[in-house]
């Protein structure tokens, strides 16, 4: 039971962290039809940045963390403004295509300015735990879980409650009636891709935190979010968390648990066989909607 | 008119170059060569399944483990000849393309691409877990082709007349023979009633169905065509680097096969060869660059820089030119008659308004 418990936090923990980058997925999703491939590669360049800041230039860890994350929120907008705006009116196939593009361009520009060595991510939590009951909790899978809680509920306000949130939630019901009602569009995806950034920002930074560390593996740690944001359907928000906390939960889980049968590091890739069996079950997702299609 | 009478005229030309060009390469260009070709042979698969018939599938990877590790356990464990087991690599890839086929039929556009993504990553767990096929993480040694009287093993050379063709230079010839067949077959398929099946799908599903196409059919047969070449040109691309590690088959390569389609021109039968010769030579003419560092002297890294610059490749080719190669040579070619209108029939247009936003 201990061990039921102990594995039951850690995969909340993590499943909190997908669930952050899974959120980022649906707001671009929502708002322009296109899966960013290239968010893992967002999340290694913000946890790299992160580390950058707080061990090599020596800002206090908090301000880092700000600093990346509007980092790569102005990355994020650039890259639209630069490569995406172009092909308006292009194929979803290709705007897709050019996030993969991009994904494999930052990564490998990460890769090549920072070296292939791990890094230290330079937290002030880094492997410190306090015990609940028979649990042990380390301090940055706690904070993972409130800071990921907090981001979601400033989101969901944001998207709730403000005239921009408005705009988005608009451009994703009908871009073309939203556009004429004169809503800037443009400006609504460009702010969707700079919410991705900050949100893979976070991601990164916990995926990366204690037992891990910044290092070049996050990327496709990164893309077993992809499960989380298709078993929750790609334009549902309150779906990509739900299944981002399932597919960590499922992660550790398995981790714990699997037979040896199934092989060693089998969790890596427990997330992908959920999304197959439930795909093939519902092919839009637990809460995702069949798009009518008009002929 | 003029048009075709210059693509009749390119053919041979092209063939011709395809043929000499080992002679006239150094050993480590040919090298390069020989990989380009070998990988234009799964990028013409790719091309049928995502140029022909506008699914778009991360999962190349996985086909070409397929057939290279059917490749290893045929030739190298059990002794049969590459006569059999180079065609056993496709046929097996094949069978695994037509049970991931299916998956498309309910899956349309993105949920394709990630589920995809999916196999590759579980494709490579398999592979490391079962020592007896593929040696585990370590990796395992490929058998080299022996047909008859022509023997691929390193050391050996064939004396044809007064020519020496070596080690390379047997397997460009055999990848260069294949190749053209898989690209005489991609190119007629357009023209048949599956091809144009395919064609019908890419462009609009549901009124393909409308009209009678048999979407299932179309797109199963798609993966299974895609495959077949993908699990060759993988069974050659082992036999080639003789030793592979199950991680070599990852996503990065399914990416580059992407990359080679889209730099080349989706949907045209001469893009994936021009494509792949972008994207597979990259290594070796990055590596020849005077600014770019010996490997281990610190500084960038050649597969960094490869990295880098295939993303770019296909982001600006996507931006800009979204024909690729061919689109730029047809428009260099619209240029130079100026008088005649520009020829804006789109190679590629994938439509696939499943996807497209309400």
């Amino acid at each position: 039971m201990t061990q039921f418990l102990q594995l039951l936090f850690e995969g909340v923990s993590l499943g909190a962290t997908y669930a952050l980058v899974a959120l980022g997925f649906v707001v671009i999703y929502r708002a322009s039809g296109v899966i960013n491939f290239a968010q893992g590669a967002m999340l290694l360049l913000g946890a790299y940045l992160i580390s950058w800041m707080a061990v090599d230039v020596g800002l206090p860890f908090g301000v880092a963390v700000l600093a990346a994350m509007g980092a790569l929120g102005a990355f994020g907008a650039g890259f639209h403004r630069v490569a995406l705006r172009r092909v308006v009116g292009q194929p979803t196939f290709v705007l897709v295509m050019i996030t993969i593009g991009a994904s494999i361009a930052v990564s490998a520009a990460v890769e090549a300015v920072f070296g292939d060595n791990q890094r230290l991510l330079g937290d002030p939590w880094g492997s410190s735990t306090f015990h609940v009951g028979a649990i042990t909790v380390t301090w940055v899978k706690f904070w993972g879980i409130v800071v990921a809680a907090v981001a979601l509920a400033v989101y969901f306000s944001f998207d709730r409650f403000t005239r921009w949130g408005l705009a988005m939630r608009a451009t994703a019901g009908d871009e073309e009636a939203t556009l004429s009602a004169g809503v800037p569009v443009g400006r609504v995806h460009a702010l969707t891709w700079a919410l991705a950034g900050a949100m893979a920002t976070l991601g990164g930074l916990f995926l990366a935190g204690f037992p891990s560390a910044p290092a070049h593996g996050l990327g496709d740690a990164a893309l077993r979010a992809f499960p989380a944001v298709v078993l929750g359907g790609l334009s549902s928000s309150v779906g990509a968390v739900a299944g981002g906390v399932l597919i960590g939960v499922v992660e550790v889980m398995t981790s714990g648990y699997a037979p040896s049968w199934l092989g060693t590091n089998f969790y890596a890739v427990a997330p992908y066989v959920v999304m197959i069996a439930i795909l093939l079950v519902r092919p839009y997702g637990l809460l995702g909607v069949k798009p009518a299609e008009r002929l | 008119m003029s048009r075709s009478l210059a693509r009749r005229g390119a053919l041979p030309a092209f063939a011709a170059l395809a043929v000499a060009l080992p002679f006239g390469l150094s050993a480590s260009n040919l090298t390069t060569a020989t990989f380009v070709v070998i990988a234009a042979i799964g990028a013409t698969g790719l091309n049928v399944l995502v140029g022909y018939a506008g699914q778009i599938s991360l999962g190349h990877a996985f086909f070409l483990a397929a057939g290279a590790y059917t490749g290893a356990v045929l030739g190298e464990d059990h002794g049969v000849s590459a006569a059999l087991w180079i065609p056993a690599a496709g046929v097996v890839a094949a069978i695994f393309g037509a049970l991931v086929g299916p998956m498309a039929l309910r899956l349309k556009g993105l949920y394709l691409a990630i589920v995809t993504l999916g196999i590759v990553f579980i494709g490579q767990h398999v592979l490391l877990n079962s020592a007896g096929i593929s040696g585990g993480p370590q990796g395992r040694t490929f058998p080299p082709v022996v047909i008859g009287p022509f023997d691929f093993s390193p050391g050996q050379t064939l004396q044809l007349g007064g020519l020496t063709i070596d080690r390379s230079g047997l397997y460009y010839y055999l990848g260069l023979v294949i190749l053209a067949a898989a690209t005489a077959f991609a190119w007629s398929l357009r023209r048949t009633r599956g091809g144009r099946a395919m064609l019908a799908v890419r462009e609009r599903e549901a009124a393909a169905s409308l009209m009678g196409v048999d979407v299932g059919r179309a797109k199963v047969g798609a993966f299974v065509v895609s495959a077949a070449l993908a699990g060759v040109s993988g069974a050659l691309y082992a036999s080639y680097l003789s030793f592979a590690q199950p991680t070599q088959f990852n996503l990065d390569m399914s990416i580059q096969f992407i990359a080679a389609i889209i730099v080349g021109g989706m949907g045209t039968a001469a893009g994936p060869l021009l494509g792949s010769a972008v994207v597979f030579a990259l290594p070796s003419v990055l590596k020849s660059l005077p600014f770019v560092p010996e490997e281990g002297t610190g500084g960038i890294s050649v597969g960094d820089l490869t990295s880098i610059s295939y993303g770019l490749l296909i982001v600006v080719f996507l931006v800009l030119e979204p024909r690729g190669l061919v689109g730029l040579a047809d428009r260099l070619r619209s240029l130079g008659r100026r008088s005649a209108a520009p020829d804006f029939t789109p190679a590629i247009s994938l439509n696939t308004p499943e996807e497209a936003h309400p």
